[in-house]
């Protein structure tokens, strides 16, 4: 019983990771149906953004206790990764968007976004691994033999924390409903004296920060970085995405849970080389029974 | 035209339609439809906006599975089949919003029209022996004869999204015609077109109806269109059957003037 | 003469580089460039039936190179090697058995894209495109938990097939069986695609539901076309592992499906001149910027005001490369063909050549 509490747990913590990224791919694809492929480096990016941040301000001359660094360290990683999703977003995609190219052409744009963020760190870093400098102090609670860390509890929390943040903005507020309305008629938005890019840019920093926060906790949690990072972990947190139905907030945090319970059985069960594999047959299975994901629309075709 | 007589001899219906229902969800687009077209008929649907009609279209050329009811081809049942299985028991349609293929040529669009009765496969178009040599040519000498008739030859290597939109139209018909329909559905062959274009519509329909020998079953919403070309005509609204009959009838029907003007009198 | 020419052509600068590779007039590293360039063709024009002419998004054409590259390296290593116990047949059948080999690489190759396209008939674009992914990762991983073929640290011994070949005859079989396949890869892509049923690919691309009721069975044309390009690919595979003599999951990967992915948008979608140019030029440009002393000129200004900056030249390789990518996005987004094929761009080549 202890183990099974044990392995949801662990299970919850992995889902939030790729739950807090899968919400980035699925904002972003919700309002342009665009596929950004650099998203998982972008974590990548955040996780180093923290590293550095958290570097300086442990910096003895600063005199800041390491829980005072984290409180710092989480709104300027979010800001400054979101710079970086703003940024890829205003140099490669938008033009492409305005001349019109064809979609896929974007996407492409994307991937080698993600290559040139990957290698780019690599050349410019070197390919050491990092230790991420410790700021919380780790406490372990003993709960009739479940072992708790103050770690995984705020990941856990942050993850729910923010996905009912999202859910609020997305619902809730104008901006929200200026995003919902661009995913379903691009042409009519504008008409309607909405700024689309003023959304647009809006939508990457809200996917970009949280990213940068999946980076931050990722970090800590598992303290080394190197280049390479977020590529396996941003593929899968985006199929988690597609599985939950991309596009909707909560198929993105259903989806990432999915994913994180089903790569913990896995391992519990078979040796952890078979994690991939069982995990990618099991997300394609579900693919085929129902090709728009959980709680994606069936897109019904009009003659 | 063919005469009435000629029409009661041969027995089997093209499209024999009983009890047809499809629920969208809640939603019963079509409700208990029948209809029974003989060889050679020119037949109408018509009705309000929304009224389920191309839904029938959609139902009959075996996009969607009806929910109830059966559809007879040449007495063959469609459930079951899907679209290409269907054409290739003797339908054809053409769409309410033109659906060529853009980027390819206009006689490619006639071509891969014909794409059931290629008669080769992967295969024989790899190693191109005999077989493929003469049916490709085969192909291409009737699809070039179809451009002819349809007066479309000098735009055969032209690109469809470059032609005008009246003449799209035609070769949206042309492109149905070449798969040798028994039975020709047109969507709303008339929308967009203007008064000139619709009177060359309405002589081309004709025309198709004599020299290609098919049952046409037109929507259509251009009222003296219909009038003057349709010798049978059905209202729906609603999915539900509220007229037929030929068109005087329907013209003095106060089922149908209700349905399109509302039954509010002033 | 003018249905042959360019065959003709073809065949003389085939046999030319085979004869300079024979006498060693072109080194092995031009060899291997040369070889690297006929399967990245084979790569790029088999995705582009499936990318460009069906107007598909996947994005796992690695996983198929994968199958065959494996399917053929144990069957040859079972044929002619001694790993698995005594060869099966003598060396002296090597010429006959190993295109045979090659072959069923790109079969199994086939048969595996089922995974990618049955899942199609229902669904396309984005949905597509992860499952494509996911297919990836899997045989990638599967292979990876395959002990008995060394699992991820790789599989070798087909080199003895290759000296099998040598023993026969001295000369550069590998780049004999390259461009055999590679003129092959062209050919069938080519035969099919302007046949009147390859046109259906085109159909479904641009209006699936007009292809489905206008006769298409659309179903059956997307596995065909799929099969084809992931038996290519295969086949594309098989020839590597020969080359290398080692093969290995991870050379499998996403990277190399999006080298693939590249290299078809690169050279403009649906075009088969604009595929084979952009191969050609996507693995210059590798091979090219390969050279520490290209990289080192290129990055000096950097250099110079960071001295203790050492780039190696395999990793601003993978900066520069993609960063070309995207500025060439935002000049010419359609690729560097369009859909158009060279006839169309220089219409005096037809005067030389029947396209059709």
């Amino acid at each position: 019983m202890d183990f099974i509490i044990q392995n949801i747990l662990n299970a919850l913590q992995w889902g939030s990771f790729y739950a807090l990224i899968a919400l980035g791919y699925t904002l972003v694809y919700g309002v342009l149906r665009l596929i950004n492929f650099a998203h998982g480096d972008i974590f990548m990016v955040g996780a180093y953004i923290s590293f550095f941040v958290a570097g300086f301000l442990l910096k003895p001359a600063l005199g800041l206790s390491p829980a005072m660094t984290f409180v710092i360290t989480v709104p300027l990683t979010m800001a400054l990764t979101s710079i970086v999703g703003v940024t890829l977003e205003r140099i490669a995609y938008r033009p492409l968007r305005h001349k019109g190219a064809h979609r896929l052409y974007v996407v492409i744009t994307a991937l080698m976004c993600g290559l040139i963020l990957e290698y780019s760190n690599l050349a410019v870093l070197g390919a050491s691994r990092l230790k991420f400098p410790e700021l919380l102090e780790k406490q372990i609670w003993n709960l009739g033999g479940i072992t708790l860390t103050n770690l995984k509890v705020l990941v856990i929390v942050t993850a729910i924390v923010v996905f009912l943040f999202l859910q609020w903005v997305v619902t809730k507020t104008r901006i929200g409903m200026a995003m919902r309305g661009i995913s379903y008629d691009k042409f009519a938005i504008p008409l309607m004296g909405i700024p689309i890019d003023t959304i647009i840019v809006f939508t990457f920093i809200l996917g970009s920060a949280f990213a940068g926060l999946a980076g931050l906790l990722f970090a800590m949690s598992y303290p080394v970085l190197e280049p390479f990072m977020g590529m396996l972990i941003g593929w899968k947190a985006f199929i988690a995405a597609v599985v939950g139905g991309i596009g909707d907030i909560k198929g993105a945090f259903v989806g990432g849970f999915l994913l994180g319970f089903i790569e913990v059985g896995v391992v519990t069960v078979f040796p952890s080389t078979y994690r991939d594999l069982f995990a990618f047959t099991i997300l394609l299975l579900i693919l085929w029974m129902k090709p728009t994901g959980l709680f994606g629309m069936p897109q019904s075709t009009k003659i | 035209m063919m005469t009435q007589a000629q029409i009661q001899t041969d027995t089997t219906p093209v499209l024999e339609i009983s009890g047809l229902t499809q629920r969208f969800g809640g939603l019963t687009a079509v409700n208990d439809f029948n209809v029974k077209l003989m060889p050679g008929e020119l037949s109408g649907l018509i009705g309000p906006n929304g009224a389920g009609k191309t839904t029938v279209f959609n139902l009959v050329s075996g996009f969607y599975q009806p929910t109830e009811g059966k559809i007879l081809i040449d007495g063959v049942p469609t459930a079951g089949l899907r679209p290409h299985k269907v054409t290739s028991l003797g339908v054809a349609r053409t769409f309410q919003n033109i659906r060529l293929w853009n980027d390819m040529t206009v006689l490619d669009n006639i071509r891969v029209a014909q794409h059931y009765r290629l008669g080769y496969g992967f295969f024989h178009s790899v190693i191109r022996n005999r077989r493929y040599k003469q049916r490709e040519t085969e192909i291409e000498q009737e699809a070039n004869e179809l451009l002819e008739v349809f007066d479309l030859q000098r735009y055969t290597e032209e690109f469809p999204k470059n032609l005008p939109y009246g003449t799209q139209r035609k070769l949206e018909i042309a492109r149905a015609l070449s798969s040798h329909p028994k039975l020709l559905l047109l969507d709303e062959p008339a929308a967009g077109l203007n008064s000139a274009d619709v009177k060359e519509l309405i002589r081309l329909v004709r025309w198709i109806h004599e020299k290609f020998d098919v049952t046409i079953w037109m929507i259509e919403h251009h009222m003296d269109v219909m009038m003057e070309l349709c010798n049978q005509i059905k209202v729906i609204d609603f999915g539900e059957t509220i007229a037929e009959g030929n068109p005087d009838d329907i013209r003095n029907n106060q089922a149908v003037i209700t349905a399109y003007l509302g039954d509010d009198n002033i | 003469m003018k249905k042959y020419s360019l065959n003709l052509l073809l065949v003389v600068f085939a046999v030319l580089l085979l004869v300079s590779a024979h006498f060693r007039w072109i080194d092995n590293y031009i060899q291997i460039v040369v070889m690297t360039i006929g399967i990245n063709i084979i790569m790029s024009t088999s995705l582009n039936l499936v990318n460009g002419n069906m107007g598909e998004f996947t994005c796992g054409h690695a996983a198929f190179m994968c199958v065959g590259a494996y399917i053929s390296s144990i069957l040859s290593v079972f044929c002619f090697g001694s790993k698995f116990g005594a060869p099966l047949f003598p060396a002296g059948s090597v010429l006959i058995v190993f295109p045979i080999i090659l072959l069923i690489g790109g079969i199994m190759a086939a048969l595996s894209s089922l995974l990618v396209s049955i899942p199609s008939f229902k669904t396309r674009d984005d949905y597509l495109a992860i499952i494509s992914i996911a297919v990836n990762y899997m045989i990638i991983s599967a292979l990876e938990n395959m002990d008995f073929i060394g699992g991820s640290r790789g599989f070798q011994g087909m080199k003895d097939t290759v000296w099998a070949m040598i023993d026969i005859f001295d000369g550069p079989w590998m780049l004999f069986w390259v461009i055999l396949f590679t003129t092959f890869t062209v050919w069938v892509i080519r035969r099919f695609i302007t046949s009147t049923y390859g046109k259906g690919v085109n159909a479904i691309c641009q209006d699936e539901v007009a292809a489905e009721i206008m006769s298409v069975n659309t179903n059956k044309i997307k596995i065909v076309n799929f099969m084809v390009a992931a038996g290519l690919a295969g086949c594309a595979g098989g020839l590597y592992a020969h080359i290398i003599g080692y093969v290995n999951p991870q050379s499998f990967n996403i990277l190399k499906s999006t080298e693939a992915m590249v290299m078809v948008y690169l050279g403009g979608m649906g075009s088969l001149s604009g595929a084979i140019i952009s191969a050609i030029l996507f693995t210059g440009l590798l091979e090219v910027l390969r050279s520490q002393a290209i990289i080192d000129g290129l990055v000096s200004p950097l250099t110079f005001m960071f001295p203790d900056w050492e780039p190696s030249a395999g990793v601003i390789k993978w900066v520069l490369i993609p960063l070309l990518l995207v500025i060439l996005m935002q000049f010419r987004p359609e690729g560097i063909m369009g859909n158009r094929e060279l006839s169309d761009v220089f219409p005096r080549l037809k005067k030389f050549y029947r396209f059709k």
